[in-house]
């Protein structure tokens, strides 16, 4: 518990962390030969978690039959597995770091009622254009960026275009 | 070298568990960097706190530059490294939703795992969201599965369509991203003390500046290895399938094989054009060996489905060895030698009738097959299940 009860430490310097990011990134195409990612996986997860309730849905959905129909099983893959390190991966920090605490993230001017819904809502909304991207910030931006990928980085800039341009409109949810 | 297929070399179960000490670094290295919070994250989109480009750009940056001088130093093949496929349009409207989806609910998929894994009850909610979001998805993509497939290239990167060396590239994405980190530091500067001075006040930050500067100036320095430098480098892995001759194909396999319809048969024939004018394959194409080296011919190749096959025809059997080591080394998976050549493909064919016609000798039926023995010939042709594209997104 000790640990639990610890100030929360502070975080990295961004370039330090960014430099740790890409040598991880580095490691993760040397051994694998591809990069990293997260959307595929929760895609992975969100199609078991379907066939569980209907199977015969997921045969029927050409997309969700493509990773779970018939006798696949849509968690036999990497990506699971990577899913799975990062989720511990940042448990153990955040235990180590003192930040392991149930808490809610938000702007001073929104409940936390309404960030929950709000969280909802942009994770949905993040789900579905990752799904139409074909990946997300992780798999699309950081290692098809590495790597020169020209659709990759102009999706990358697009992620930011799409974000600054409706922040002004949202501000009400993350400003003082 | 470089890469290894972890699968490969540990089986499954020790391949998953790279996987997942992988993913451990990367969420460890996630909620180090903060992460985990929301707040910071969207920070971004109000110019307060420029973590996330930061962060974001400099692992790009330092990831690049190892890859690509690990490929310069001949210690990484590179055209064995899985590259994001270029959807150009659904990509930058994925792209537009998603920064849509990122400033309402706070987080991108990869962060909201860490935030989630810290108890952060806005980050566990934003994750459920991104699995209904990828359901909506799949449920919905049927409709407009045109555009979503459309303005597709298998491996485009910014140096082709730039029309520069891997080198220059590299060199330039490294300076834009030092350039985005001065203006991410002023920026930031202005905003906390509304002041703005364009001196660079820490001298680790500008060491660090110089040392990416001069890694990248490095790999465009040094090059890139062309093929046949790449042969050197990499014969260890592929002179053994040209020594125990697994990659010559018989004549009656390679007729098998043009008869198949559930694989797309490429034939490239080497000879001079006299040669090739007064016969050859019915399916060939004539490329010289010089053609081999370029990366324009070499990419198409390398880039064909899972189930495309490349045969090489030549008469004399070092040219076929040559092109065949030029190709292996720019990524050409399903690559084989017609065995003999043309004088060993006349020896099997010529003279043979079927049904009281003779046999067309540039397009014998798969017919012609039943007259020889079973064991005539050895199968070698193995289709390798590519992993090289696609990658952990799909």
């Amino acid at each position: 518990m000790s640990a639990m009860n610890r100030p929360p430490k502070p975080v990295l310097n961004p370039y330090l962390a960014g430099a740790i990011l890409g040598v991880v990134l580095f490691a993760s195409f040397a051994l694998t030969q591809g990069g990293l990612g997260a959307s595929g996986a929760i895609s992975r997860i969100q199609v078991s978690a379907t066939a569980l309730l209907s199977q015969s849905h997921v045969d029927r959905v050409g997309y969700f039959a493509a990773v779970g129909g018939g006798d696949r099983h849509a968690l036999d893959h990497s990506s699971v597995y990577l899913f799975l390190g990062t989720f511990l991966g940042g448990m153990l920090s955040a235990r180590l770091n003192g930040r392991m605490k149930i808490e809610v993230f938000k702007g001073p001017r929104i409940s936390s009622w309404q960030r929950l819904g709000f969280a909802l809502l942009g994770g949905a909304i993040m789900g579905y254009g990752a799904r139409f991207a074909r990946g997300c910030t992780s798999g699309q931006a950081l290692s098809g960026g590495a790597v020169l990928s020209l659709g990759s980085w102009a999706f990358m800039f697009c992620v930011f275009i799409g974000g600054y341009a409706l922040a002004y409109f949202v501000r009400r949810l993350w400003t003082d | 070298m470089l890469p290894l297929d972890i699968n490969a070399e540990l089986g499954r179960a020790g391949g998953n568990a790279v996987f997942f000490l992988i993913g451990a670094a990367f969420g460890a290295t996630l909620e180090l960097a903060g992460f985990g919070d929301s707040r910071r994250l969207a920070a971004q989109f109000y110019l307060k706190d420029m973590t996330v480009l930061k962060t974001m750009f400099t692992g790009i940056v330092v990831a690049c530059l190892l890859l690509f001088l690990s490929s310069a130093l001949g210690l990484l093949d590179f055209s064995q490294i899985s590259v994001n496929q270029t959807f150009l349009w659904p990509g930058i409207v994925g792209g537009l939703i998603m920064g849509g989806g990122f400033i309402v609910g706070g987080y991108c998929p990869g962060t909201s795992v860490v935030s989630a894994a810290s108890l952060k009850l806005d980050g566990l909610l934003f994750l459920l969201g991104t699995g209904l979001g990828a359901g909506l998805f799949g449920e919905t993509v049927s409709s407009f599965s045109e555009f979503w497939n459309s303005s597709f290239t298998d491996r485009l990167l910014v140096s082709d369509w730039l029309g520069w060396s891997i080198g220059a590239t590299v060199f330039a994405v490294t300076l834009m991203a030092l350039g985005m980190f001065y203006g991410a530091e002023k920026t930031e500067e202005f905003f906390r003390s509304g002041k703005l001075s364009w001196q660079l006040k820490k001298p680790v930050y500008l060491a660090g500046a110089g040392a990416l500067f001069a890694v990248a100036a490095a790999v465009w320095i040094i090059g890139q290895p062309d093929p046949l430098r790449r042969w050197e480098l990499m014969q260890g892995r592929y002179a053994a399938l040209l020594a125990s001759r697994d990659v010559f194909i018989d004549p009656l396999e390679y007729v098998q094989t043009a008869n198949n319809t559930g694989i797309k048969l490429l034939t490239l024939d080497l000879r001079a054009e006299a040669e090739f004018t007064a016969f050859h394959l019915a399916a060939s194409e004539r490329r010289s060996l010089d053609e081999m080296l370029d990366s324009r011919v070499a990419a198409p190749l390398a880039q064909l489905p899972a189930q495309g096959v490349v045969v090489l025809v030549a008469d004399d059997e070092a040219s076929a060895v040559a092109a065949w080591q030029r190709l292996k080394v720019q990524g050409v998976s399903n690559l084989y030698i017609l065995d003999g050549g043309l004088r060993h493909w006349h020896a099997r064919f010529a003279g043979r009738t079927l049904h009281g016609k003779p046999v067309d000798l540039s397009r014998p039926p798969a017919a012609v097959l039943e007259q020889f023995p079973k064991d005539a010939f050895t199968p070698k042709i193995k289709l390798a299940t590519k992993k090289r594209s696609g990658g952990l997104c799909s």
